[in-house]
């Protein structure tokens, strides 16, 4: 199966992106759009904007490895991921999953699966830059969380602890 | 052999990337970190706290523990916060 991975600077169109992998198929009977968007508050905080830094090469390798172990757990009909990089501002999309499959279950599984690996495996690291009151308060990386690892874990309960 | 660094790791080393050729007798990543963080306070600034230190030989993520003998591009970056 044929999926498409795409790292760019560009905003991206969630509904062509469906449709182009629906096109002319009979066998899906469900799709799966994921949007991630750049919020408007960081932990309270106001944000001007964020900027995601990434590992060209890496990244690439690590959404396609991804993509092949969700392909081995669910019979999937489709996949599509388009990540951004660069400068966002809120209300802009950061991430994009489509999943198809002939049956909703295995679209939802394999999109979360998909979106949990994207957080804490693949090598994106996001900046916010904080709105002041008047004056810049400086640039931010954000920390992991926790909860996005337990997310991804859940998926391999009985992987050797790393 | 070539060393990147991403995020927070590259400001505080100050360069995104530099060649560097360590010395026989530094086998694992584990010892690369420690032998970078004896040359300067910055690599030291950058490496201090090993859980949130990670890294790719030649791409993929690896552990500490991992051989560097036969690499070509070793990255040092913090968790991930993609997607």
């Amino acid at each position: 199966m044929a999926a498409t991975v795409r790292l760019q600077r560009e905003p991206f169109d969630a509904g062509s992106e469906a449709a182009k992998l629906r096109r002319g198929r009979g066998d899906i009977g469900a799709v799966v759009t994921f949007t991630g968007i750049c919020r408007q508050d960081e932990a309270g905080a106001p944000l001007a904007a964020m900027t995601l830094e990434h590992y060209p090469g890496m990244a690439e390798a690590e959404i396609v490895r991804h993509v092949e172990a969700a392909e081995r757990r669910w019979p999937l009909l489709g996949v599509a991921v388009v990540h951004r990089y660069g400068r966002l501002e809120p209300g802009e999309e950061i991430v994009l999953v489509v999943t198809a499959a002939a049956h909703r279950q295995d679209a939802f599984a394999a999109a979360e699966f998909l979106m949990d690996y994207l957080t804490t495996r693949a090598p994106f690291w996001k900046q916010v830059e904080l709105a002041g009151s008047g004056r810049p308060r400086g640039k931010i990386w954000i920390d992991a969380k926790q909860s996005d690892d337990a997310l991804a874990d859940r998926w391999t309960p009985h992987r050797a602890a790393e | 052999m070539k060393l990147r660094y991403f995020a927070w790791v590259r400001e505080r080393i100050g360069k995104p990337e530099e060649e560097i050729e360590p010395p026989a007798g530094i086998a694992t990543v584990s010892d690369l970190r420690t032998w970078l963080s004896q040359r300067r306070a910055a690599y030291a600034h950058a490496f201090e706290n090993p859980t949130v230190s990670r890294a790719a030989i030649d791409r993929p993520h690896v552990r500490a523990d991992a051989a560097i003998l036969g690499a070509r591009e070793i990255a040092f970056f913090p968790p991930m916060t993609g997607g």
